[in-house]
């Protein structure tokens, strides 16, 4: 038995961490039932349901899905819907080309001595260290650089005009998540014993059947963890989208942003309460997947 | 078969770039000759080339200089799926993700066998290393003696003519190893197929092997039967390494064809010995080399050629032999001395300062060149 573990010290600091962690998201979720459009307090559940929306000052008396007022009205908006669509897109799209260019990358810096790898591995560590402010106003200045040298040159005008979008954002979402990816598989390839792959071509398989039968199966759960965290960040990445991005590629983030600068409604809320739910239920299957899979391998 | 040889490494050299920038041999001018369906086994300690020298004859690493002979065809970069042996590894490298039978039909499928034909050919692996049933296991699923079976059948599946075993019985428990031992032994005599078998176990080369290569430090010291190396050993480190031997130092005083006088300066005695080492002249400083169990304890002297006068410092008794530990002229001898009779009695065993006489027998008392 571990002495330490009736200990109420230990009792005491972990119920204020996870306070400390959870209070601001149960908060969250609380006003997003808000009766007060003003959200400053909380001024209780909306009481009851009606054919329209009652309201009493700032206080919504009661309204056609009564106490989920908010969240019907967040389904309402296509803004919402729009921005949530473009997140998704981005963030899929970023997390597979960076997931497949940083298990290459990891796969490279395990496997082979080369010349320049202590350089390449510390340049793997500059993204992540550097602040991200620093790395969006970086890719900006490169794309506006780049794009008004292509412009001018091939004389563009109008909508065939290079700009900032959604392709600029997915670009730096995927600058950004390399290094992650990277080091994530890397970690993973630690343990991964070269024999394995010998095994394969000793028995007949060349190099790509061997990593296609051999080794991609045997480290898809790396990949997948460093996939999920590419895709975690992508989703909820603010600076450096918010450099990058332009018309009609507004993420959840900038938009909640904007949001915030007009009026804080229980909307927000709302939307950060489902944003919740899904990466949550998202990490979960994961966790359900890999501990099953690890059940079956033990 | 086209060749007289199974496999051939004709001097072959090896050299690794090491991370402090240095170049090294791990392999270092080997030639050697592996014959059809023999049982070749490659011993020496960790780093003395003889996995290297199994990894070239697989494919995994090419020489820097010399060339390998698969069926006398020179195999140059040929890559490892390209060559008909297969290999068991010391590690398994059993595929984790896929369940017995996946693993044994793997090699098959590249060869682009039927369904059918896979079935019957992993079902006749299975059954000839004891693993029927256990097709739909996990590698996990299996104790280490099981997955070292699988990964034999893996192995033995593709019918290779040559199969490489690189340590295959090291994970194991000592009881497991030898019924091992027995088995693989068994098996291959069986199959016809040649075996090159590495291993830093010497007895475990010794009960296998048809022939034996004794490496160390990138170079064949000795290659020959089990008996050859270990009644004939061609110098000191054989010698040392394989078995346990007592050495003298000393200067040849006559040598006349297959006996040499030598004068042992420690002992202020002269031995006669059986010479070994080709090219041996009178008045060269040799090692002296007589294996503990070979040396006979003697109560009184008799009249005899190589008899000393010794004192028993310590004895050990270890179940099959009693280890005695004796100090003549202050030249410290160690002699096995088999059990041959009841130790029960306190007074069987010598005791500590007992006077006694060693004999030695001239054709074990070894005459090597010194190091």
């Amino acid at each position: 038995m571990n002495p330490f573990r009736r200990s109420p010290f230990v009792i005491a600091a972990a119920i204020l961490v996870y306070t400390f962690l959870y209070a601001p998201i149960i908060g969250l979720i609380l006003y997003s039932f808000n009766a007060s459009r003003a959200n400053v307090t909380f001024e209780g559940f909306i009481p009851s349901f009606s054919e329209r929306v009652v309201m009493e000052g700032s206080l919504v008396k009661s309204a056609p899905c009564g106490p989920f007022h908010w969240y019907c009205d967040l389904a309402k908006n296509d803004d919402v819907a729009e921005a949530a669509g473009n997140t998704l897109t981005i963030a899929f799209t970023a997390t597979i080309i960076a997931t497949t260019i940083g298990t290459m990358a990891a796969l490279a810096l395990q496997r082979y001595n080369f010349k320049m790898k202590p350089f390449s591995q510390l340049a793997l560590y500059i993204p992540i260290v550097i602040p991200e402010i620093v790395m969006g106003i970086g890719i900006l200045t490169l794309f506006s650089q780049f794009f008004g040298w292509i412009n001018e040159t091939l004389n563009l005008s109008g909508d065939a005009r290079l700009s900032l979008g959604m392709a600029t954002v997915t670009m730096s979402h995927i600058a950004f998540m390399v290094p992650f990816v990277t080091l994530v598989v890397q970690a993973r390839l630690q343990g991964f014993d070269k024999s394995y792959e010998e095994a394969a071509m000793d028995l007949g398989a060349n190099e790509w059947t061997t990593f296609r039968r051999v080794t991609f199966p045997m480290i898809v759960p790396g990949i997948m963890s460093g996939a999920l965290l590419a895709f975690t960040l992508s989703l909820d990445d603010f600076v450096i989208t918010f450099f990058t991005n332009g018309p009609g590629s507004t993420t959840l983030p900038i938009y909640v942003y904007g949001l915030l600068r007009r009026i804080i409604t229980p909307q927000v809320n709302a939307l950060s309460t489902v944003w919740i739910m899904i990466v949550f239920t998202a990490v979960l299957l994961l966790q359900i997947l890999q501990s099953r899979d690890s059940k079956q391998h033990s | 078969m086209t060749s007289e040889f199974a496999v051939e490494l004709r001097d072959v050299v090896k050299r690794f770039i090491t991370p402090e920038g240095n170049e090294m041999a791990a392999v270092d001018h080997v030639t050697m000759q592996i014959k059809n369906g023999e049982f070749f086994s490659m011993l020496g300690s960790s780093g003395c080339g003889k996995t290297t020298s199994l990894r070239m004859v697989a494919g995994f690493e090419w020489p820097t200089e010399g060339e390998v002979y698969i069926e006398g065809k020179a195999m140059g970069h040929t890559p490892p799926f390209q060559r008909k042996v297969n290999t068991v590894f010391q590690s398994y490298a059993l595929f984790q993700h896929m369940t017995v039978f996946q693993n044994l039909a793997f090699g098959l499928e590249m060869e682009g066998a039927k369904e059918a034909e896979i079935k019957k050919r992993v079902g006749r692996a299975l059954e000839m290393v004891q693993l029927t049933g256990m097709d739909r296991r996990k590698p996990k699923q299996l104790s280490g003696g099981q997955q070292q079976r699988v990964a034999l059948a893996r192995a033995l599946v593709k019918t290779p003519d040559v199969l490489l075993l690189d340590e295959p019985l090291g994970a194991l428990d000592l009881k497991l190893r030898k019924e091992m031992q027995l088995e693989l032994k068994a098996l291959q005599q069986q199959l016809g197929i040649t075996f090159i078998y590495v291993t830093h176990d010497q007895e475990e080369a010794l009960t296998m092997s048809d022939r034996i290569a004794v490496m160390s430090k990138g170079k064949i010291q000795q290659l020959g039967t089990p008996v050859e190396v270990y009644e004939r050993p061609s110098n000191k480190f054989v010698a040392d390494f394989i078995g346990e031997s007592n050495f003298l130092e000393g200067k040849i005083k006559s040598i006349s064809g297959n006996e040499a006088s030598v004068f042992v300066p420690g002992l202020n005695a002269e031995v006669t010995g059986t010479p070994i080492s080709e090219g041996l002249v009178k008045g060269e400083e040799v090692t002296i080399c007589i294996r503990p169990e070979k040396i006979h304890i003697a109560d009184r002297e008799a009249v005899q050629q190589n008899m000393f006068r010794a004192s028993v410092t310590n004895t050990v008794y270890i179940g099959v032999d009693t280890k005695v530990f004796v100090d003549a002229h202050g030249v410290k001898l160690k002699v096995w001395e088999q059990n041959r009779i009841s130790r029960l009695d306190p007074k069987s065993f010598y005791t500590v300062g007992q006077e006694v006489w060693l004999m030695l027998m001239p054709e074990n008392t070894l005459v090597l060149k010194k190091d």
